[in-house]
């Protein structure tokens, strides 16, 4: 048959030769090889007690910011799961009711606030689209491993950044 | 024999029963430490310092274990499967010389449990009925995997016997005795067979490997055809018993090689250092028993190297092919062996004829 291109190339089997067929010389061959693994730099992080150090842009789990003042900075625009592409963020809008000032940075606020993190690629686009600067995806913290699918939906309880109540002493 | 001797030997026993099992359960940690280096890990450092309290915890697992005999298996065979394997296993290191004489009170104690003049023969036949603890445990569970995996080991073992046997012949032309106390007596200082029998060391070599069902001979475990192989139904301390047995294996083939061709407990230089020992002690008995005590260090030294050796190849090689596996046996290692035996023949006839 005629041949596609000029690339083929004729591979000669040539009869092993007598150190080859008597497999000593590559087993020992192989065997410096697996002692020179002797004297590597291991790979192994002893994790509990080490953790590997991330990238500084490394994005991780999402947390929603309060302000300076301890209120929710979120307006529950909605911006951020319209950028999502996962579409892993979801929530509803409630309005804030005199009194909750202190709660709440602007009028609106956001009622509930999920991310299914099964959903979630973790582009970071929902903290790009965010006007307020209330999401941020972590640099140091991964959703940790559970039993049920309906636990990796996180809500509030889960994502606003608890109060700073030590630093107020 | 006296009663002194007799308590002599009682203990001498049991001690080299409690050294074959330390230096197996720590082969254990050793195996999956060297795994680790090679494979550019840190290996079990969790339990204890340095994880040197592993083989404890993993005795413990094993014990503790759903202890799981088959319905239909034979219940009594299936128990005494792991059994033989072990009682074989740690039979075999009784006639093994760990040093030479000890003089304590105008008293020669040997450092060997049992000197008997075929103790060659001993371990051949004490190791070769091993391979009834692997038959006998594949038969009695009842399971076609276990049987081919038994009837896999059973001809393993019995090819690679052959060729075993036939390489040691042209050891025991050379020394004329079957005795290991004498053949270790004879490659005294740095005299060691292995410079005369380098070929046949080679095919020893290969051949306990193979005995001791280690990769790259490890066809009976062949997990990816054979499950587990002959252990496939075994669970708990019994399937425990089963790798005990072969890291004993390992460490009484280790002995053998060490004996038989690395000159035991000779080392380089050991009557220079005892001319110099009668000298600077002015007494010949603390220099022998000074010389005695490091030769049994220089033996325990070989085999660790050897041990460490068993296990550097594991993680090196892959596993045979059963096909590839049964033609180096009989098609070359048993041609390569006989060639030996007329070679070293021929060495000694021409040795006569020269001097």
């Amino acid at each position: 048959m005629e041949p596609l291109s000029n690339r083929r190339k004729n591979i000669e089997k040539l009869p092993m030769t007598f150190a080859e067929r008597a497999y000593l010389p590559a087993i020992a061959q192989g065997l410096g090889i697996t002692l020179k693994h002797f004297f590597k730099k291991k790979a192994t992080v002893q994790y509990p007690e080490q953790t590997r150090e991330r990238s500084e842009h490394w994005r991780g789990l999402h947390v929603l910011k309060r302000d300076e003042n301890g209120a929710e900075r979120c307006t529950a625009c909605g911006l951020c799961a319209v950028a999502c592409p996962a579409e892993a963020i979801t929530m509803t809008a409630g309005e804030r009711k005199a009194g909750e000032e202190g709660l709440y940075r602007e009028e609106k606020y956001a009622v509930t606030y999920e991310v299914n993190m099964l959903r979630c690629i973790f582009c970071g686009l929902c903290e790009e689209a965010c006007p307020k600067a209330a999401i941020f995806l972590q640099d140091d913290k991964i959703a940790p491993a559970r039993y049920e699918r309906d636990e990796f939906i996180y809500g509030k309880d889960r994502l606003v950044e608890p109060l700073k109540t030590t630093e107020t002493k | 024999m006296e009663s002194v001797d007799l308590v002599y030997k009682g203990i001498y026993i049991l001690a080299i029963f409690g050294v074959t099992l330390l230096i197996a359960t720590y082969s254990t940690y050793f195996e999956r430490k060297i795994a680790a280096f090679i494979q550019d890990r840190v290996g079990p450092n969790r339990a204890g310092p340095a994880g040197l309290l592993q083989p404890l915890a993993d005795a413990g697992k094993l014990f503790f274990k759903e202890d799981f005999i088959p319905a239909k298996s034979s219940k009594a065979l299936f128990i005494l499967g792991p059994g033989i394997a072990m009682l074989v296993a740690t039979m075999s290191s009784a006639v093994i010389p760990f040093g030479d004489v000890l003089l304590i009170d105008g008293r020669e104690l040997w450092l060997q449990a049992i000197e008997v003049n075929i103790g060659v023969l001993y371990v051949f036949g004490v190791v070769s009925l091993g391979v009834y603890g692997l038959m006998i445990g594949g038969w009695a569970s009842n399971n076609k995997f276990s049987l081919l995996g038994a009837i896999r080991a059973a001809s393993q073992n019995i090819s690679y016997e052959l060729a075993m046997g036939l390489s040691l012949i042209a050891i025991l032309m050379m020394t004329g005795s079957l005795s290991l106390r004498e053949i270790a007596a004879q490659q005294a200082g740095f005299n060691w067979n292995i410079w005369y029998q380098p070929l046949g060391f080679i095919i020893f070599l290969v051949c306990a490997f193979a005995e001791c069902n280690r990769t790259p001979f490890d066809l009976p475990e062949s997990e990816a055809e054979l499950i587990g192989g002959y252990h496939t139904e075994y669970g708990s301390m019994k399937l425990g018993m089963y790798l005990f047995a072969e890291y004993i294996n390992i460490f009484v083939a280790s002995a053998v090689m060490a004996t038989l061709y690395f000159g035991a407990y000779n080392f380089p230089f050991m009557f220079e250092l005892e001319a110099w020992l009668v000298e600077a002690t002015d007494s010949v008995v603390t220099a022998n028993n000074i010389v005695t005590m490091l030769g049994v260090g220089a033996m325990f030294t070989k085999i660790f190297l050897f041990i460490f050796f068993f296990m550097w190849v594991r993680w090196t090689l892959p596993r045979f092919r059963y096909d590839q596996l049964m033609k180096l046996g009989w098609q070359i290692l048993i041609p390569l062996a006989i060639l030996n035996i007329l070679l070293t023949g021929g060495g000694i006839l021409l040795k006569d004829y020269l001097f």
